[in-house]
């Protein structure tokens, strides 16, 4: 059981990569759970948008899901470009009205 | 050992632990410069498995691109002089619970479902391939996403510039 966990330790493979994906999700959900700062929150969301990429390039590799999820994941980053551009100009809405970007200060919807 | 193995556990390495030092960094632009680091370290993980293309944009758009307008962001809503970039923690026990239980059930889940795994294709270059599914089979959501980015732009444009415009008033 030891030397047969060395060699799966020893040879990269499609777990692998999804094992790192995991942490990196667990890490990006940490960072939107806890941080009170809406630019830390929004770098857990890339964080976790990454991690969601990984795991559709890893299966493009090792799996029957040959290029397309290489055209996925390409999709996904340019989406995820949009959404930062979109996210940071509301970012910078909210500290002109509020003078604060602590999410707890947020608490008034309507304009 | 081999040499893609050690490869990947480098990178891996650096990917993991500077986002683990982004998230548990009380200096928001110390998060900011770790994150680069984690990006790039994705970038290589896309050039392991034979991704060229995607670690190309990956380097392109989120280490050139989305980095550097978090840093802009981040300077825009700096709080004077006087207050220091920190980013307040709330929830920790909550929030650890959460993410450990969240990725032990996504490893676990990873380990124990047997996949369909084929004999991987060697690949010198993904550039040609993409080219033609892009034109191909996938012309309709390239055109779309060429009309979201510009709609994205331009509502990102017409938001931020609104802010003078009060301002003067």
């Amino acid at each position: 059981m030891e030397s047969s966990f060395i060699q799966w330790l020893a040879e990269p493979a499609l777990t692998h990569f999804l094992i790192v994906s995991a942490i990196l999700f667990a890490l990006g959900l940490m960072a939107v759970i806890s941080k009170r700062n809406i630019i830390m929150v929004l770098m857990g969301v890339e964080l976790i948008l990454n991690s969601a990429n990984i795991n559709f390039v890893a299966f493009s590799r090792f799996t029957e899901l040959s290029m397309e999820g290489q055209m996925i994941g390409m999709f996904i980053i340019i989406i995820a470009a949009a959404e930062a551009a979109v996210a940071l100009a509301i970012v910078l809405n909210v500290f002109n009205r509020f003078k604060s970007i602590n999410l707890d200060d947020l608490n008034i919807l309507k304009g | 050992m081999e040499l893609t193995a050690i490869l990947f556990y480098l990178f891996s390495l650096v990917t993991i632990g500077s986002a683990s030092v982004m998230v548990f960094s009380k200096n928001v632009v110390h998060s900011a410069f770790a994150l680069m680091f984690t990006l790039i370290g994705v970038a290589a993980l896309y050039a392991l498995l034979y991704a060229d293309f995607l670690a190309a944009t990956q380097l392109l758009v989120y280490v050139g691109g989305i980095l550097i307008l978090i840093l802009f962001g981040l300077m825009l809503t700096g709080q004077g002089h006087t207050v220091s970039f920190k980013s307040v923690t709330v929830n920790m026990v909550p929030a650890t619970v959460l993410s450990i239980a969240a990725g032990v059930l996504l490893i676990y889940a990873f380990v124990t479902t047997g996949w369909n795994v084929i004999e991987p294709i060697e690949r010198d270059e993904t550039v040609y391939e993409m080219g033609m599914m892009l034109m191909g089979s996938y012309i309709l959501p390239f055109i779309v996403i060429g009309v979201l980015l510009l709609i994205a732009i331009i509502g990102a444009i017409l938001m931020s510039t609104r802010i003078s415009t009060e301002n003067t008033n």
